[in-house]
């Protein structure tokens, strides 16, 4: 499979000594869902935007197929890249619909029926375009911007803490969705969160952070069974403890 | 009322004009600074902190500020300029603070998602930014509306006619429907260009474009009519120009009745200050006025001696000619000096008959001056030659000054000589045995324009040594008694038949 995102000694620091990412080096194959995971100030949304920019690398290198991703304008790239983030960001002065279809007006595309394609797409009622994205439960928002990051056909999903902000139950059911997606269109998907048992449920491979640097990185099924080191082991026993002690009450 | 209603739509088109203009520099000024702010924290504060500054300084200051400014900028320091800057720096402060607090107010995460999906720096300003700060701004936009229209009113004292000649003229000579209709007219400004501006705003919270563009369209076209008869070939037109109390407005009127039936197109700069009168002269801001030999001589000249008449008016002539064009064309025959007066039944009980008197009393005794006499250098030469301590000195408008003697308030007033209340109140004016206060012959001014047109000194020559004092004052009378007023130009018709020159 060819590498579709690849790191190459990427360090981000910051003035006074802070080091947010420190020299990772990996590469992302076509077509995986790959999740980082880590504590609260591991690096790993620091890492995450250095793909469409957002952040710049102190030091290293970022490719995207191939191309480093400062050889053109920041917003040629990123329109090319599919962005989700826990703020969702809609624009609150536009309608669901426009919102949605402001990739393909930057595109310069005027295309109704894609914006209703996509309302189905992340299984929301087409009539629910027409409303502002006030009226819309924090769900409803945060699929409007799964819809929004798929909207010129990008084939790079980025995905920082999408469902952070979500209930459990909209969180399962939100999640399961953009596995579905991923698959049905090809994508290849990088997603942060701080929790596991998300990464491990719906990702093929997990990238643990800690302290800027990935210090585990294993399939689901091999972190499951126990491997990638203490610090990966430490988060997947949150979940593993979870379990047993819901057992507990059963019995 | 009626009478006072009638000038309103001239100066209220004159006062809608100068606001709007103001309040379009003032928005060219802030959106550039709040563009620049929003990328610039240090900007931010400097530019905030600057606007805060000009707001702290009252506004009659910031317009006074503006002429020594503009006179060494060699720009006309009077009149339209320094109005619309001085009101243009007062619109900035709301326009900025709600432009750069509401580009701070954003929702991070949208404009997070704006550089997401791949916005340009200018897509993002005009997609994202701009309509989300605009409801913020446009109430900043209110705000600055009608701090301008309210401040507008003060444009009248660097010679701008705006509605505040109708509030001062009406102050100074005590004719209250003229403030009122001034008052009432600006508030009503104000009211209907804020209501046009939230109206404005409310359509483009709710997205309504017919909304907010029938509410500029008829701010456009509130300007435009106020705008049409300023667009239309006018003849040349002179000026008159007065000072802010009742003599100097009656003998404007005296002066443009004559200069309009010698054919000349007349308007008047009423309520100028005493420091600014002669530089309005000097650049021909104004054509003509009345002012008074001791004034000219202390204020502009710098003199502190007080010659007689044979040698100062002379004098007085050559150097207006020498300094700057200006032509003294002759004397009107009367004096209005600066005269210490009291109450006559106190003067008599404290035995008070000079201003030899008048300073051993002095620190039993609270004086009341008008709101420059204490700036003056008259008032220095007075106390060299009479060293006096009043208990309290203050400064009042004329007319308030005459009031606070007569209710008791102060026991001695720099009266004018030339006033009809010294006489109506049974006043005694205290004799100057020193000879401190030089002469206050009223003398008639050319602008250096107007130096060479013998056609206008000759519709005005009429009135040189015409005018005794005694007819002065009874005209003075006209316009500040308190019952039966007349208005400046009635008295001055008065006047002009009982000079015999009607």
């Amino acid at each position: 499979m060819p590498s579709v995102i690849a790191f190459d000694g990427v360090t981000v620091a910051y003035p006074g000594g802070t080091v947010a990412v420190d020299a990772v080096t990996l590469d992302i194959v076509a077509g995986s869902f790959v999740a980082l995971v880590g504590r609260s100030g591991s690096g790993k949304s620091t890492l995450l935007k250095t793909v469409n920019r957002l952040v710049t690398p102190t030091a290293g290198r970022v490719l995207i197929d191939g191309q480093l991703v400062d050889a053109e304008p920041a917003h040629g790239l990123r329109r090319r890249i599919g962005y989700v983030f826990q703020g969702v960001g809609l624009f609150p002065h536009l309608t669901v619909a426009e919102n949605i279809a402001i990739p393909l007006r930057l595109a310069g595309r005027t295309d109704p029926a894609r914006v209703d394609a996509l309302l189905d797409l992340v299984e929301l009622p087409r009539e629910i375009g027409r409303r502002r994205p006030d009226a819309l439960s924090g769900g409803q928002r945060q699929r409007v911007g799964v819809a929004r990051a798929l909207a010129a056909e990008a084939k790079l999903l980025l995905m920082d803490e999408p469902f952070g902000a979500l209930d459990p139950m909209t969180r399962d059911t939100l999640g399961r969705a953009v596995r579905g997606l991923h698959d049905r269109l090809g994508l290849t998907t990088l997603m942060v969160t701080h929790d596991m048992a998300e990464a491990l449920l719906l990702s093929d491979r997990v990238l643990v952070m800690a302290s800027g640097r990935i210090v585990a990185d294993a399939t689901p099924a091999a972190l499951i069974a126990g491997e990638g080191g203490a610090e990966a082991q430490e988060l997947v026993d949150v979940p593993r403890r979870q379990i047993r002690a819901l057992e507990g009450l059963s019995a | 009322m009626t009478a006072a209603f009638a000038r309103v739509p001239d100066l209220l088109a004159s006062h809608l004009l100068l606001s709007f203009a103001a309040l379009l520099l003032g928005l060219a000024l802030a959106l550039p600074t709040i563009l620049l702010a929003a990328r610039s924290a240090a900007v931010a504060r400097v530019a905030l902190g600057f606007a805060s500054l000009v707001q702290t300084i009252p506004a009659l200051a910031l317009l006074a500020l503006f002429f020594p400014l503009l006179l060494w900028l060699g720009l006309p320091p009077l009149g339209f300029l320094p109005s619309l800057l001085a009101l243009s720096l007062y619109a900035l402060l709301p326009i900025l603070r709600n432009g750069v607090t509401g580009l701070a107010g954003i929702d991070p995460a949208a404009i997070e998602a704006a550089d997401g999906v791949g916005m340009t720096a200018r897509q993002k300003l005009l997609w994202v930014e701009a309509p989300l700060v605009l409801p913020v701004l446009m109430a900043g936009i209110r705000t600055a509306a009608v701090w301008t229209i309210g401040a507008a009113t003060l444009a009248t004292t660097v010679g701008q006619p705006s509605l505040g000649d109708l509030i001062f003229s009406g102050l100074q000579t005590q004719s209250w429907p003229l403030v009122l209709a001034g008052c009432i007219a600006s508030a009503g400004l104000a009211l209907a260009v804020d209501a046009l501006l939230g109206l404005a705003e409310r359509g483009v919270a709710t997205r309504r474009r017919w909304l907010w563009m029938s509410a500029l369209a008829l701010l456009v076209v509130g300007a435009g009519v106020a705008a049409l008869p300023r667009l239309a070939p006018t003849r040349p037109t002179v000026v008159v120009g007065a000072k802010n109390f009742s003599e100097q407005f009656i003998l404007a009127r005296l002066i443009g009745a004559r200069l309009q039936a010698a054919g000349y197109d007349v308007a008047y700069r009423e309520g100028l200050g005493s420091a600014v009168a002669y530089g309005a002269l000097k650049t021909g801001a104004i054509d003509v006025y009345v002012d008074y030999a001791g004034t000219i001589w202390a204020s502009e000249m710098k003199r502190d001696t007080a010659p007689p008449a044979t040698e100062m008016l002379p004098e007085i002539a050559r150097w207006a000619q020498a300094t700057g064009g200006v032509r003294m064309l002759g004397t009107l025959g009367f004096e209005n000096a600066y005269a210490f007066a009291m109450r006559g039944g106190a003067a008599r009980a404290a035995g008070i008959t000079t201003l030899d008197d008048l300073a051993r009393a002095s620190p039993r005794l609270r004086l009341a001056s008008d709101l420059e006499f204490l700036d003056r250098a008259e008032w220095t030469a007075v106390r060299r030659a009479y060293p006096m301590r009043f208990a309290s000195a203050r400064a009042y408008a004329p007319s308030f000054m005459y009031q606070a003697l007569a209710t008791g308030q102060a026991d001695v007033i720099s009266a004018f000589s030339s006033d009809g209340r010294i006489a109506a109140d049974k006043l005694t004016v205290l004799r100057d045995t020193r000879g401190a206060i030089p002469r206050y012959d009223a003398i008639l001014l050319l602008a250096p324009k107007r130096a060479g047109d013998a056609k206008f000194a000759n519709a005005l020559r009429p009135l040189l040594n015409a005018i005794p004092v005694a007819a002065m004052r009874e005209a003075n009378y006209l316009v500040d008694r308190d019952t039966d007023k007349q208005p400046p130009d009635g008295a001055a018709r008065w006047l002009a038949a009982r000079i015999g020159r009607p």
